[in-house]
Formats: C-alpha cells, structure tokens, sequence
C-alpha cells in the first residue's frame, strides 16, 4: 500500500499540563495526490494542528508521519519534499521577489535554481514583479509570491493556511483556479486550512471538520452537504460550530 | 557537512547580504560605532602621548590595541544577534524554520553573517588608526590574528546565549543584543591588567577569554612577547563558552519548539 501524505495518528498538543488540549487525539490518513481541507472555527486547532504537521511544534501526544518520514525524528527529510504557504508568515519585505525565490532555491537545495525561478515567475505573472522589494507589493501579488517560495521545491505536499484571505474575489479566483491546475498537472498533495467555504468546496475532494480540537465529522463535500441536509458548506459549517442537533436541521 | 547544507547556509547568507545591497543605512550602521570609537580613543590617546611628551607613547598603543580589539568581539556578538534579530523583524522566521535548514546550519549562517560584518565594520577603524594615529594593529606581529579569532568566539557565545533568550522572551529580548557585551566591558579588562580588579571580581575576569586576549596583548606591546598561556586559556574558554551557549541554544530551540515559540516570535 503506497504510504500517505499524512498520517495523524492520536495527535494530541496541550500547550499547559492544566489547560484543555488544543488538537486532542486527531488522528487521519490523507492519501497521495488529494486535496483535504480542514475547517473550524478560531480556536478550532486548526494551526495548531498544520504546525505539528510542519514539525514547528512538538505533539504532547500521537504521531504525525509525512511523506513515510517520522516527524519526530526524520523532520528534515520530511520537510525538504514539501512546502508552507500563509498569509500571515511574511517574507523579507525589502529584498526583491528574485532574490526571496532564490533565497528559497537555496534552503531547498532547488537544482537549477534561476530556471526554476523564471519559470515559477511566468507561471504565476510574476516575471515584470521579480526586481521588486517583495514589500511593496500588493496583497494579491504577495499571494503569488508566497506561493511561488511555497513551489519552488516543487513539493509533494503543500501546506496551505488560508491561502485567499484578504485576496478580492478576482484575485481569489485565480489563485483557486491556479491551484487545481497546479494539482492536476503534478499529482502534488495539498492541504489547506480555510474559513473560505466556497474554495474548500471547490478545491478539496475530502474535509476535515475540526471542533475544539478534535475532528467532528469528515467527507467529501458533496457528502458532508448531504449528511446535513444543506446548501453550501457554510452551513455545514454553522450547524457543527454552534452544535445544532441534526434533527432540528431542516429536511 | 555536505554541500546540500554548504548551500543552505549560503541561502542565509545570501538573504542578509541581499538586504544589505539594498539599504545603505545598514551598512552605514556597521562602521559607525567602530569608526566613532577610534576617533574618540585616538584623541584620548593624542591627549596622553602629549602629557607624557611621547608620540610612540605605549599606552597610546594599550588604549588603541584595547578599543579595536573590542570592537571585534563586540561586533561579533551584535553581527551575530541582530541577523537573527532581522528575521523576527521580518516575520519571516516561520519560513526559515519549516524549510530544511539544520538548527546548527542556522547557527552557522548567523557566524558567516557575523564575521562579514566584523571585516566590514571593523576594517574601516583599523585603518583610521593607521592613517591618523600611526598605530598598526599588525605591529603586535602574527598573535594579533590569533587575539582575532578568540574574541571572534566568544563575541559568537555570547551571541548564542542572547539568541536563547531571543527564542525564549522574543523581540522583548531585543535589547540585549546591543547591550549584553557592554556589560562585560568591565571584567574585560580591556584597557587594564586583571590585576587593578579587586581579588574578588578577578575570577569573573579570568572566566573570560576577553580577559586573557588582552592579558596577551600588553605581553605582546609592553615586552613584545607571546603570553602562551593566556592565549592557550582563552581559546580553552572560548571552546567551554561555546559548547555550554550551543547546549543552552539547543535546548531553548526544543523548548519553543514545544511551547509553540516558532510559529508566533515577536514582541
């Protein structure tokens, strides 16, 4: 059986011994190639849960295994095949776009690191963008900077952490639509952590609902609407964030 | 190490000196100490040779030997703490630290980053001294190098030790990173032997590299001698400093690691 992209298995992260878990016994298996979301409210776990996954913060309890490496002991290897993009880990503002992409090529030990720039940089409308300080450049630009610092390894596995917020919806749009491109020319896994219904509805074939730490329920989206009996997934969304019991939903 | 981390530590490296290209205030920071301290201590050192009717006067030397050789370990420290200061700075520190980058390639970006702006900030003084005092820091003959690279170490430990805290209290820590070396200034005893210091502070001194490079440095200008044991003593110290800060950074690394310090470093 092929290893998956992410094995959680009881995952656990209390941040004090007398404080409620903030991830408690999550545990999933997330296969090659797919796209999973994880939502829940703030406070949900969510970023606790993507940061264990990245190795940026030591589990209390549990297992993460990425890409059949051992994040608690073989996180390098782990983290070289895979890549972070958030909005609200910024890059260096007053070094050009070229120069935070090659930073990157270097950290990730990118072969043919200025090809592999230029093309990212075509590919994402990048390229008039790459002599400017990544700084002063727009929120949608540095969207697609970001995003392109979180390719240029090309990844296995992509770590996603609101990847539109504060985007307009033309910007947000693209980015979405870039997104399912990028997915089905490369087989990349990714993950994605987003309050965006819409786009976890569009780009994920598999959610993960998370409450207070735990996951409360799971499918794919079409499957979760039916569950519920609703419309959208904000709904879904609703029901399971304010705890409405499934029989007061309507029919 | 092997070339895949040669090359990571070089995309650190690559990262301040693209920031550097790009802001002329920075570089202009890196002169202006070392460059204002030989000017001072070089009209202090003027003042004295007149007093004492001796141009070639030795204290002139002491004083200027003393001030340029403090600025290296100072200079290390600071070069080291502020690179790491510059990624909190720039939030950028989640990034460094979920790419494949080895906590000890880290630590040795931050030395290659220190030591370029030793060379860069420093350079300029030395041959202010030359130009306008006549004193040649070479003058004290080969051991100067060796004086060189021990308060390059410990200015390195120290830094070790101010970027644990920088991981523990974030950029609240900040000031330290200017100031901590200042501090020791005293126990340095670089403008004075140890033994001006009273019997009870010369243990603190001697636990200092610092205190002996400069020990080894009025040897080397008062009896033109190399004081082998006081340069063997601070390289021993600079060893023990350097392996006790690399254990308490390591630690201070796992513990934010599992207090959630990286995802969110800052004020």
């Amino acid at each position: 059986m092929e290893t998956p992209a992410i094995l959680a298995e009881a995952l656990t992260k209390r941040y004090r011994p007398d404080a409620p878990p903030a991830v408690d016994m999550l545990s999933f298996r997330m296969p090659r190639g797919a796209t999973w979301g994880l939502l829940g409210g703030n406070g949900a776990g969510k970023t606790t849960t993507i940061a264990m996954l990245l190795g940026l913060l030591v589990p209390s309890g549990g297992r993460v295994t990425v890409l059949g490496h051992d994040m608690a002991r073989d996180r390098f290897a782990a983290l070289a095949r895979m890549n972070f993009s958030s909005p609200y880990i910024a890059l260096p503002a007053r070094i050009s776009v070229a120069e935070n992409l090659r930073v990157y090529a270097h950290l990730y030990d990118v072969p043919q690191a200025e090809k592999r720039i230029v093309e990212l940089a075509a590919q994402l409308q990048l390229t008039e963008l790459l002599d400017r300080p990544a700084g002063e450049l727009s929120a949608g630009q540095k969207t697609r900077v970001a995003l392109a610092k979180a390719l240029v390894n090309r990844p296995e596995l992509l770590l996603l952490d609101e990847p539109t917020a504060s985007l307009d919806p033309d910007t947000g749009d693209w980015v979405r639509g870039w997104l399912e491109r990028y997915r089905a020319e490369t087989g990349c896994s990714i993950l994605l952590a987003s309050h965006n219904m819409a786009e976890v509805e569009r780009l994920c074939d598999h959610v993960l609902m998370l409450k207070q730490g735990s996951a409360v329920d799971e499918g794919s989206p079409a499957a979760l609407l039916a569950k519920y009996g609703r419309d959208d997934l904000e709904q879904v969304f609703l029901d399971i964030a304010r705890g409405r019991p499934r029989e007061a939903m309507p029919a | 190490m092997n070339r895949a981390a040669l090359r990571r530590i070089w995309g650190l490296v690559y990262r301040h000196l693209a920031l550097y290209r790009r802001s002329w205030p920075r570089v202009l920071e890196l002169m202006y100490w070392p460059v204002l301290q030989m000017v001072v201590w070089g009209f202090v050192t003027a003042f004295l040779a007149g007093v004492q009717n001796n141009t070639a006067s030795l204290a002139a030397g002491m004083l200027l030997g003393g001030a340029l050789l403090w600025e290296v370990a100072l200079r290390s420290q600071m070069g080291f703490s502020i690179s790491f200061l510059e990624e909190i700075w720039s939030r950028n520190l989640g990034h460094i630290f979920v790419s494949p980058l080895r906590p000890r390639e880290l630590v040795a970006g931050l030395m290659a980053m220190s030591l370029i702006r030793v060379v860069v900030g420093v350079a300029p003084a030395v041959l202010l001294a030359w130009l306008f005092y006549a004193f040649g820091l070479f003058a004290m003959g080969p051991v100067v190098v060796a004086f060189l690279v021990a308060l390059l170490l410990m200015g390195w430990a120290v830094a070790l030790g101010v970027t644990s805290l920088l991981l523990r209290f974030g950029a609240g820590a900040e000031t330290l990173a200017w100031s901590v070396l200042f501090g020791l200034t005293p126990f340095a005893c670089v403008f004075y032997p140890v033994g001006v210091l009273p019997a009870w502070l010369q243990p603190v001194a001697l636990a200092l590299p610092a205190a002996h490079v400069f020990e080894g440095m009025r040897a080397a200008l008062l009896q033109g001698s190399i004081a082998w044991g006081h340069l063997g003593t601070a390289f021993a110290l600079d060893a023990a400093w350097l392996a006790a800060m690399a254990l308490v950074f390591m630690r201070q690394f796992q513990t934010a690691r599992v207090r959630g310090a990286l995802l969110n470093i800052g004020e």
